[in-house]
């Protein structure tokens, strides 16, 4: 294809380049740091006194910290799966077939949960949850993720949609495939890649989470950024940096896996 | 090569025609077809937005009547009506004689705030359409790599990552350890606690909500359209200015949505990285429904708050549908 | 597209379902208290001894807290609050009337806190820990008399900008109020002009408001900070040069408390644990691991020799007594907000 050649010739800014490399060094330094002292011998954060795997183990031997990790992705991975699929289903009503009324208004609600500050839906959430008599643990945390979660994943999805032929959709259809066919045929793998990068969105969203988390949650149900900012106080132990470095272990699998799932996804049909 | 987006362009009537063709012995089964649309429909919006409506919808409905009751003692509100949080937002008592007078502090409050998110906006901005750009440019295997490596540190927690800016920027951190070292400079610049490293943690914290809409919008770009421009003799940068600034509108328009809204609501950066010296409008709120307890008044501002991200949310909405109209092809 | 809601639907229910199941269960016990302010080794030894599971979730201030618990969130046991928070709770009957009076190891607790304004006669609350809030400072820096708030509200030109207050409008104000020789929980208008004007005056030479006092000291990012005692200590631990001051002028002393919330699911445990928390060896085992007093009388034959005789455990005699300082009324409180954003706008 003619196009792509020419896409790296006349495409061409001088310096772009150059921003994208600092940039994406940036993004990194404080991940190389974080990485790097939870090898640290010392306890304090600060100082480089020689390598030890100690903090590992010390972070392998505090449940509490392990609690809240395990909650952290229990709630991330739920949410993630909840808000992708309602965002998804959202996208493809918005997106697809004639547009029809209250489009504007669908998008509107949608956005909101970006729109308003976390404080004020923590506090609003829990006063809700109170007044409704909803006392679920875990749950009313994973309900609350799940809303603020949705506009996030379906941003890309929409973006997606977009760039995608309608025309393929009424094509199936007309050759007598089921609405559902035709969903699993032909629009759910084209939509992937927008799908698992909403998804990724999502998930990020999700972990980063602390004030509406530490508002809604009940007994045990304290996550990773509820633990660590409570202990900002006293001061961050490697234990964090190690724990942290697990978790980003897991990501990038977990990522890698689904670049390779989202690279199929784009090649297939 | 004809692209299937332009041809989709080309016969836009054939397309809306089909659904229900004008033919009668067809239009029973047209109405049904319509009805079931319309159904499957509801059931796609319906699971989201009964969510959203629920769980967001009730709650700012909750924070929108606080607004307007009275602060009980300790936290909490009396079932009292009462509009005195929003003229608290103005004017004050004067905190020494008691005459209503102007009082500007929250407004200041506002004003920083918003200019803070605007400072994050632009530097946003600055750094990331060069870089959605860049990797719009790379081979199409490439690109992936690119998003990959881009969203990976955001997979640890913020807080932590603030930490670690922390950890770079203070006296004894990374930076002012490897210039002494190199005799560049003698005493450590000081760069924690300042508007400097408060900007810095916004913009570190915020940038791939500017990357990722700007690449979904930049890698959709025609190419061929900058060949043109360069076989007319254009500069690279005339091209810029004219083919590629307003194909990525709609890209700048979401990634700086993305990225102000959250920064307007920020308290960790201005906290922990700005030292709590100056408060900002997220602070602010967080401050009235904890030490000051006075959840009428974090209620109202928190609507005023809204209010105003609301108006220009609006306005967006309205640019663009007059956009659109101006193009109907860009609509799906 | 049905199948997919129904799959949808699935797994919300699926997510409603994972909510632990808090109070089913015997022999639990929920504990809502500051981050890193629990000794695992005690609890550890709570749950062998009792056969009761103990799940603690961590807080940031008395207000995130109250917030929450007044707000309904309800499944903790136990809170921990401070001194003035227990007088709140107790008035806005958030507390179960537990009566640790009459708790077999009440006899355990020093005659000096069975008398305590937030709750004369502990009809509610046993201690936790106790502590007092000042500052520490680098004495390579500084080298003259360390202790007064003078060095806080009036630097001299070696520790301007290099100060932190602790992120709160109570430890800030007070202080300054010490500082001014004006009364706490202060609304005469004169005052708090003085007050204001201080607090603006010396605002250009402070470094930063955060509760990371010890990190900060740590990493020599401030010489002089607001901190509590037992962090005093522990930053200590890596720093030498850093000293405790006790104020002429006065200082806070503070009570983190163990109190039960009001319809507790886990009642019995509960008063089992504040029982529990009396016995001495226990205490100290708390002590040991925050570095701060307990309220319980023989606990100190168990605490490290190192805490014992720290500056922080034991004030110099010509220290001033520590000031408890009772929550200020709602105009007071209201006084403070406009002081706070009129400083920090």
């Amino acid at each position: 294809m003619s196009g792509r050649a020419g896409r790296t010739r006349i495409g061409r800014f001088p310096g772009f380049g150059t921003i994208a490399w600092v940039c994406l060094g940036c993004l990194y330094l404080p991940i190389l740091i974080l990485v790097v002292f939870s090898f640290n011998a010392n306890r304090a954060v600060t100082i480089w006194s020689g390598f030890s795997v100690d903090w590992y183990l010390r972070a392998a031997e505090n449940d509490g910290l392990q609690q809240a990790a395990v909650n952290s992705l229990i709630v991330a991975v739920i949410a993630t799966l909840v808000a992708t699929a309602m965002a998804t289903g959202i996208a493809l009503a918005t997106s697809r077939g004639p547009v029809f009324r209250g489009t504007t208004a669908i998008l509107a609600v949608v956005s909101m949960p970006m729109m308003i500050p976390e404080i004020v839906i923590a506090v609003g959430t829990l006063s809700f949850f109170v007044l409704a008599g909803i006392k679920l643990g875990l749950g009313n945390v994973i309900i609350a993720h799940c809303v603020f979660c949705i506009p996030f994943a379906y941003l890309p999805i929409r973006a997606r949609l977009q760039v995608m032929d309608p025309r393929l959709d009424e094509v199936a259809r007309d050759l007598y495939a089921s609405s559902w066919n035709t969903f699993r045929l032909i629009t759910f793998p084209l939509l992937l890649p927008g799908i698992l990068s909403g998804a990724m969105l999502a998930f990020i969203i999700s972990l980063d989470d602390y004030i509406i988390t530490a508002m809604v949650g009940g007994a045990g149900t304290s996550t990773l950024p509820i633990y660590v900012y409570t202990m900002l106080r006293l001061g961050v132990t490697p234990e964090i940096n190690a724990i942290s470095t697990v978790l980003l272990a897991v990501s990038v699998v977990f990522v890698s896996g689904s670049y390779f799932l989202g690279r199929k996804g784009k090649s297939s049909p | 090569m004809v692209s299937v987006d332009q041809a989709r362009h080309l016969d836009p009537p054939a397309r809306s025609a089909h659904p229900a063709l004008p033919d009668a012995s067809t239009r029973a089964g047209a109405d049904a077809r319509q009805r079931r649309e319309r159904w499957y429909r509801a059931l796609l919006v319906g699971p989201g937005l009964l969510t959203i409506g629920i769980f967001l919808g009730v709650p700012i409905v909750i924070i929108f009547v606080f607004s307007f009751l009275s602060p009980a003692t300790y936290g909490g509100v009396e079932w009292e009506f009462s509009y005195e949080a929003y003229r608290q937002f103005l004017f004050d008592r004067d905190i020494f004689d008691e005459s209503l007078v102007f009082n500007s502090a929250y407004l200041e409050i506002f004003l920083r705030s918003l200019l803070l998110a605007v400072f994050s906006v632009v530097a946003c901005l600055l750094l990331g359409f060069p870089t959605a750009f860049f990797i719009a440019t790379r081979p199409a295997a490439r690109r992936n790599l690119w998003i990959f490596a881009i969203t990976l540190p955001f997979w640890t927690n913020l807080l932590i990552r603030t930490f670690c800016i922390l950890l770079i920027l203070r006296e004894r951190g990374l930076i002012n350890n490897t210039l002494i070292w190199l005799g560049a400079i003698d005493e450590p610049i000081p760069m924690m606690y300042t508007d400097f490293s408060m900007g810095v943690g916004l913009v570190y914290s915020y940038l791939p909500f500017m990357v990722l809409p700007l690449y979904a919008n930049l890698e959709k770009l025609d190419f061929r359209l900058l060949e043109a421009a360069h076989d007319l003799y254009a500069s690279r940068w005339r091209a810029f200015r004219w083919v590629v600034l307003p194909h990525a509108k709609s890209g700048i328009i979401a990634g700086s949505v993305l990225v102000f809204v959250p920064s307007l609501g920020t308290f960790l950066a201005p906290d922990l990285l700005g030292g709590g010296k100056r408060l900002m409008i997220g602070n602010l709120i967080q401050l009235q429904f904890m030490s000051s307890r006075n959840w009428p008044f974090g209620a109202a501002v928190a609507v005023i708050l809204l209010a105003s991200i609301m108006a220009i949310l609006v306005a967006y909405v309205l640019y663009n549908n007059r956009q659109a109209s101006v193009q109907p092809e860009d609509k799906p | 597209m049905k199948a997919k809601s129904v799959i949808l639907n699935a797994t919300i229910a699926g997510a409603l379902s994972i909510a632990p199941a808090a109070g089913l269960a015997e022999g639990e016990l929920n504990i809502f208290n500051w981050g890193e302010y629990t000794s695992m080794e005690m609890i550890e030894k709570f749950e062998k001894e009792y056969d009761v599971s103990v799940t603690i979730d961590a807080y940031d201030s008395n207000e995130t807290m109250l917030a929450k618990i007044k707000a309904g969130a309800t499944g903790y046991d136990i809170a921990v609050p401070g001194d003035y928070m227990v007088a709140i709770m107790i008035e806005e009957d958030m507390l179960e009337k537990v009566e640790p009076n009459q708790m077999p190891n009440y006899e355990n607790l020093d005659e000096r806190w069975k008398n305590v304004y937030w709750d004369p006669g502990n009809h509610y609350s046993i201690p936790w820990n106790w502590g007092t809030t000042t500052f520490v400072i680098n004495t390579n820096v500084y080298k003259g008399d360390i202790h007064t708030l003078a060095l806080l509200f009036d630097p001299p030109p070696e520790l301007q900008g290099r100060i932190n207050l602790l992120r709160d409008v109570n430890d800030v104000i007070n202080a300054a109020l010490r500082y001014l020789d004006l009364p706490r929980c202060n609304s005469n208008p004169d005052d708090l002009r003085k007050l204001l004007d201080l607090l603006i005056n010396v605002k250009p030479h402070i470094k930063s408001f955060a509760y990371e006092s010890k990190e900060l000291i740590n990493s020599g990012e401030v010489d002089i900070a607001q901190i509590w005692n037992g962090f005093s200590l522990r930053a200590r631990r890596e720093r030498p040069e850093m000293h405790y001051a006790y104020p002429r002028e006065g200082f806070t002393g503070w009570m983190d408390n163990l109190v039960v919330l009001k319809d507790a699911e886990n009642l019995e445990n509960a008063k089992l644990f504040l029982n529990f928390m009396m016995d001495p060896e226990n205490a100290a085992m708390q002590s040991n691991f925050t570095a701060y007093a307990n309220g319980v009388k023989g606990s100190e034959q168990y605490i490290s020799a190192e805490i014992l005789e720290s500056p922080e455990y034991q004030p110099p005699e010509w220290a001033p007594e520590p000031e408890f300082v009772p929550p200020c009324g709602p105009e007071v409180v209201k006084m403070y907000d406009r002081i706070w954003t009129n400083f920090l706008k």
